[in-house]
């Protein structure tokens, strides 16, 4: 059993508070517990991600869940002497956003309903206790020893689960394609995360690690695979060490490897480490380059689920995907379609960005509004500003002006305003900024990503850019905006995946939306 | 058992066998699809966008190329939308490709310049704009990244057909190029100059370095005297540029036309081709019964032939510990080239100074072969210029000549009477049934019955089997056996070449011994007629059908079917050489080969 302390200082270290010292400042924690002799009751940890960005250094105190942000060197000692030592919170340094779930002081922001996040930012992510003290593996267990694999593909059928990584494919269906067939399979889990501004795999890799590995061995069981491979981006050092310290410690733990919890069946996990391009994250790119190959787009069919990894049948999912299993698993389908919409059940991670109060994850219900999303989980507009528009899905995704605020955050409902839920990532706009400018680094990420394989998308990303630097620069003409249009629809026709099939839907929402606003910039 | 899949193409009811793709099940139709990247031979990759189709209940429009039927499939290939799409697209291309038609290589025979003329192409609605990439022109073959299309062929024909991987794409996007590794000179790297790449591109992108103006220049130089010799596998592919199908024996043209041409002397390079069956014939005679005399079967066989010149520098490169294998007979040409300023030159009594020596060969590889340092037995470069198949023919229309109706005319016969045997030098395993041919006779002391070797004909990758050849009086003796059973082996296209000395090697290393006498390589699929310099679109089919022009004039065209009674062979080693592998033959006829293993 972990041992009990009275209080934990957690340490959030990703990415960028590493480089505003996190490390340094976790040290000094340590230090300072220790010369105060409060080894025994105090434990200082490091956590995952918190999801909260721009803030410098994020240190929570539990059990008192509060947060504080750009947390410098001689903070350490102010929260030590009057914090842990007096019990007094120090409250300049407190966050004023959303506390992390399971806080016990009150909540400034309304609760997240989290699923795939639970823990995340409060367990050691390191630690297998703290996982399964938080009902880990309870989903695993239940599985190996209670249910066949087709009950397992039937309860996620049922519970009506779909991809997280865009597409919003049904996962049951997914894996039931591909366990009938013989020979071997995989679970590839795609960690590529390649949209700009999206963090939220790498929060769950970071914050909890083990859920992803559970989710995967419970695919892995389902669909008859021995072996599973994540691909998680190269810039991410950090989630490939956290992932990596899992599949040890589950490894140790008969988690992973042979005959798992003395069951018979025998799963394991390898890490691969992505090569950096934005199309590496469509599944059969991902697949080419972890053979080695340049990391371009195969031909579908055949489909991954049917030859995928060395021509075998493998199922491709993404981390919020597969992180979303163990609860089904735990709590069944019945439990899991009370959550989000009737057609798109479950939770969705967002990631705030732009001028909205709170950047960073949310987990809310799918089907929660835009308005909501922006003003209940975001805070509302940065300085009081007026709402300009929103970008929803990432490059791939689309604008939504005003207009749409009311829309529902799911697969169908985006889709009926001529939008795409997409990588989850939400991109808000101020009155004070101009949306050209952001299609305008849309068309100009398209460019640096498309992989150059088929024609019309490696010219026609490159039109396009050049389309939209004679917009910036005031010389394009309304004829020129219809050329973009019907260009990128051509491109939606004929390119050959969907990298360059996607440039048609930020431009034509932008059209539908923003039209007026295209319209200031032309004919100057 | 094959599902059969019934669907729908514009309408038309087609039934299909399962794994059969939308374009091949709309050709059953007769509704002809689009392409431009596609290549027959070649994997579809879906590169250019060019052949989509309409998909009931698909968003998208689908690639004809690669997407295979489905039952009750419902396809329509020429709708508006099917057709402005394919249009933008080929306009998207044509934004950036440099569209400089009249001064191209390729103008008049690119799929580029076709396929915008049948999708209707009349403006270019968006601005041009260039990729200012440098030409590559270090090497034989010029790579012109500028006008390449991207549609990957010449990338497949290397690494899957050739397995050389000298090229790839590099870089992405909009900056992706055809190019080497480190983007090198494709003359700095492991490239064999096969010309397979040139073959299959379907532009300007790709082809080899002309000789053509040099030539012009030497036949109107009064001082000079001007010799030609053309390979066995120009003369059933040059036709192809004249609307002549494909296997049409025009040797008698191809004399005519090369005299009207202006050529001095028009000889034959199947005239050396016979000489090089009476010096490789003789060495591969005198190595088996070496080895079978001493014992040291690994270190004398298999003797492996020498003619193809990618195939040369692909060993050199590649399989550079088998350079002890290779016959030290020089190729037909580079025997034509050192005797041509010898012998003729004494005969008739020229400064071989003055001599212009110019091969038409279906090759790439042979300019490179002609550069090689060493080819300079003569004390002159031995062959001054080589034309490919496909520059012979610019040549002839350049001249006026009207080819496809030419009287025919024979060459020179000094140095260009030749055999049957000579002539399916040009086909895969010709070279070694014209040898087993000559080594019959002098193994057993008689003509075969019947010259026809099926075993070492056709279009199998590799190709190998036991040839009995009786043995003389003498021989037996000699050898204590009555009857020599030769194991031969034939492999053309470099990856069949690779699997085969892959075995050789490996016996050879782990046996001392490898199980084959005699082995013919040819770097090009389907031997030279399928060459890197033959006319273009020349897939597999086309490539045999070439063939069998070959085999049809051994059999029913020529006087003499073997090397050894060719009465001008006899008549050289007679008047010239002594005898084969004399030491003057062995001064001109034979070479050396180098280590290039470092370029791996
Ligand atoms: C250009 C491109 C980039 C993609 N990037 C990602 C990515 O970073 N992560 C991801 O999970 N899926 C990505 N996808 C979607 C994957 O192809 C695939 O649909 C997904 O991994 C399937 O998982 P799911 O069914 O769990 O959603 C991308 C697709 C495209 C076309
Ligand atoms: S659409 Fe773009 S990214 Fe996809 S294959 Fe074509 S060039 Fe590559
Ligand atoms: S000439 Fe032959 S070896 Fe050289 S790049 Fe072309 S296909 Fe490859
Ligand atoms: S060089 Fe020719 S064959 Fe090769 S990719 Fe370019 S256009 Fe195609």
């Amino acid at each position: 059993m972990a041992k009990i302390f009275r209080t934990h200082i957690l340490v959030s270290i990703d990415p960028e508070t590493l480089l505003s010292g996190a490390k340094g400042i976790y040290e000094k924690f340590k230090k300072e517990v220790e010369a105060s002799k409060l080894s025994n009751e105090v434990m200082v940890a490091e956590t995952g991600n918190l999801g909260i960005s721009n803030k410098g250094v994020v240190v929570v105190v539990y059990p008192e869940g509060v947060i504080y942000v750009n947390v410098k060197a001689d903070d350490v000692t102010k929260i030590m002497n009057e914090h842990i030592i007096k019990g007094r919170i120090v409250k300049d340094l407190v966050f004023s956003g959303e506390k992390v779930s399971g806080s016990s002081v009150k909540m400034e922001l309304p609760k997240q309903n989290r699923v795939v996040l639970k823990g995340s930012g409060e367990v050691d992510p390191e630690s297998l206790e703290e996982y399964i003290g938080i009902g880990g593996y309870e989903g695993l267990g239940k599985v190996l020893f209670e249910m066949k694999p087709q009950d397992v593909i039937d309860a996620v059928k049922k519970s009506g689960l779909r991809g997280r990584g865009g597409a919003g494919f049904p996962t049951g269906l997914k894996w039931s394609f591909t366990a009938p067939l013989q020979g071997e399979k995989y679970v590839i889990c795609n960690a590529d995360e390649g949209e700009p501004g999206t963090f939220k795999d790498r929060l769950i890799m970071e914050g909890v690690p083990f859920r992803l590995i559970e989710g995967m061995t419970i695919a892995g069981y389902a669909i008859g695979a021995s072996k599973g491979f994540i691909y998680i981006r190269g810039e991410y050092a950090l989630s490939i060490e956290k992932v990596n310290k899992a599949i040890e410690t589950a490894r140790k733990n008969n988690l992973l490897g042979k005959n798992i919890l003395e069951s018979t069946f025998s799963f394991d996990i390898e890490v691969r480490k992505g090569a950096g391009a934005y199309v590496c994250g469509e599944e059969t790119s991902l697949i080419e380059s972890m053979e080695g190959k340049r990391g371009n787009p195969r031909n579908k069919p055949p489909f991954p689920g049917v030859k995928g990894f060395r021509m075998n049948p493998s199922v491709v999912n993404n981390v919020e995907t597969l992180a979303n299993v163990p609860a089904i698993a735990v709590n069944g389908a019945d439990w899991y379609k009370k959550l989000g919409t009737e057609k798109c059940p479950g939770t969705k991670v967002f990631t705030l960005m732009g001028d909205i109060l709170y950047p960073g994850l949310i987990e809310v219900e799918m089907g929660t509004t835009l308005k909501d999303v922006v003003y209940k989980f975001g805070g509302g507009i940065k300085e009081g500003k007026k709402f300009k528009a929103a970008l929803i899905g990432g490059a791939a995704g689309a604008f939504i002006s005003e207009k749409g605020l009311d829309v529902k955050m799911d697969f169908d409902s985006l889709g009926e305003w001529a939008a795409v839920l997409g990588s989850g990532a939400v991109l808000v706009m101020s009155e004070d900024r101009d949306p050209v400018e952001t299609l305008n680094s849309i068309l100009e990420f398209f460019k640096h990503e498309s992989c150059g394989k088929c024609s019309p998308c490696r010219i026609g990303t490159k039109r396009l850019e050049l389309i939209s630097k004679d917009i910036m620069k005031g010389r394009a003409t309304e004829g020129d905006w219809e050329t973009m249009k019907e260009l990128s629809y051509t491109m939606k026709l004929t390119s050959f995946c969907p990298l360059g099939q996607s440039p048609y839907i930020p431009i034509s929402s932008f059209s539908k939306y923003l039209e007026d606003d295209m319209k200031k910039n032309l004919n100057k | 058992m094959i599902k059969e899949l019934t669907l729908y193409i514009d309408g038309i009811e087609v039934k299909v066998p399962e794994g059969v793709t939308i374009l091949e099940a709309a050709k059953k139709v007769s509704v002809e699809i689009p392409t431009l990247c596609y290549y027959k031979d070649l994997t579809p990759t879906g590169n250019c966008g060019i052949c989509v189709v309409e998909v009931e209940g698909v968003g998208t429009l689908k690639r004809a190329c690669c997407t295979p039927a489905t039952d009750k499939m419902k396809i329509h290939t020429n709708t508006k939308q099917v057709l402005d799409a394919r249009k933008t697209v080929m306009e998207l291309i044509l934004s950036n490709h440099p569209n400089d038609c009249l001064q191209c290589y390729r103008n008049q025979n690119c799929e580029l310049q076709t396929m915008a003329e049948k999708l209707g192409v009349t403006e270019l609605p968006f601005k041009r704009f260039d990729r200012d990439m440098p030409l590559d022109d270090k090497g034989f073959i010029i790579r012109d990244s500028n006008k390449c299309i991207l549609c990957g062929r010449c990338i497949q024909a290397c690494q899957n057909i050739q397995t050389v991987y000298a090229i790839d794409f590099i870089n992405r996007g909009y900056d992706t190029k055809m190019s080497t590794f480190m983007d090198m000179p494709l003359n700095d790297s492991t490239c064999t100059n096969c010309g397979q790449c040139v073959a299959v591109c379907p532009v300007g992108a790709l082809y080899e370095k002309s000789s053509i103006d040099e030539v012009w220049a030497a036949i109107n130089d009064p001082t000079k005297h001007v010799v030609v010799q053309e390979a066995p596998a120009v003369r059933v592919a040059i036709g192809e540029e004249f609307g002549m199908a494909e296997g049409t024996v025009s040797s008698g043209r191809m004399h005519t036309a090369l005299r009207r041409m202006g050529f001095d002397r028009v000889f034959d390079t199947n005239f050396t081709a016979d000489l090089t069956i009476m010096e490789e014939g003789t060495e591969v005679i005198g190595k088996v019964i070496k080895a079978l005399t001493t014992g040291e079967i690994g270190k004398h066989l298999p003797v492996i032939t020498s003619c193809s010149p990618g195939w040369i520098k692909f060993m050199e490169t590649f399989f550079a510990d088998l350079r002890e294998h290779i016959s030290t007979a020089k190729s037909p040409q580079q025997m034509f080239g050192p005797l041509a300023k010898t012998y003729y030159a004494e005969k008739e009594k020229i400064d071989p100074k003055n001599i212009v020596s110019v091969s038409i060969m279906p090759c790439t590889a042979k300019k490179y072969e002609a550069a090689r340092p060493e080819m300079n037995a003569s004390g002159y470069q031995d062959v001054d210029h080589v034309l490919t198949t496909r520059e012979f023919a610019k040549m002839i229309r350049q001249s006026g000549i009207d080819f496809k109706n030419l009287p025919e005319e024979e060459a020179d016969e000094l140095m260009g009477f030749y055999t049957g045997a000579a002539t399916i030098f040009g086909a895969t395993g010709g070279v070694m049934e014209a040898a087993l041919r000559t080594v019959w006779f002098v193994l057993s002391g008689k003509e075969m019955d019947n010259y026809d070797i099926k075993l070492v004909r056709g279009m199998d990758g590799v190709k190998e089997g036991v040839v009995e050849v009786p043995l003389s009086e003498a021989n037996a003796k000699a050898l204590n056996m009555k009857v020599l059973p030769v194991k031969v082996a034939v492999a053309h296209g470099l990856s069949n070449a690779r699997k085969l000395l892959t075995k050789v090697a490996t016996q050879l290393k782990e046996k001392g011994a490898s199980e084959y006498h005699f082995i013919e390589i040819m770097a090009c699929p389907g031997g030279c007629v399928g060459g890197g310099g033959q006319p273009y679109a020349c897939e597999y089919a086309a490539r045999a059908r070439r063939a069998d022009g070959l085999y049809k004039e051994d059999k029913e065209m020529v006087k003499v079917r073997a090397s050894h009674n060719n009465p001008m062979v006899q008549k050289i080693y007679k008047d010239f050489l002594g005898e084969p592998n004399s030491h003057k033959a062995h001064k001109l006829l034979h070479t050396k080969y180098v280590d290039r293993s470092d370029l791996v």
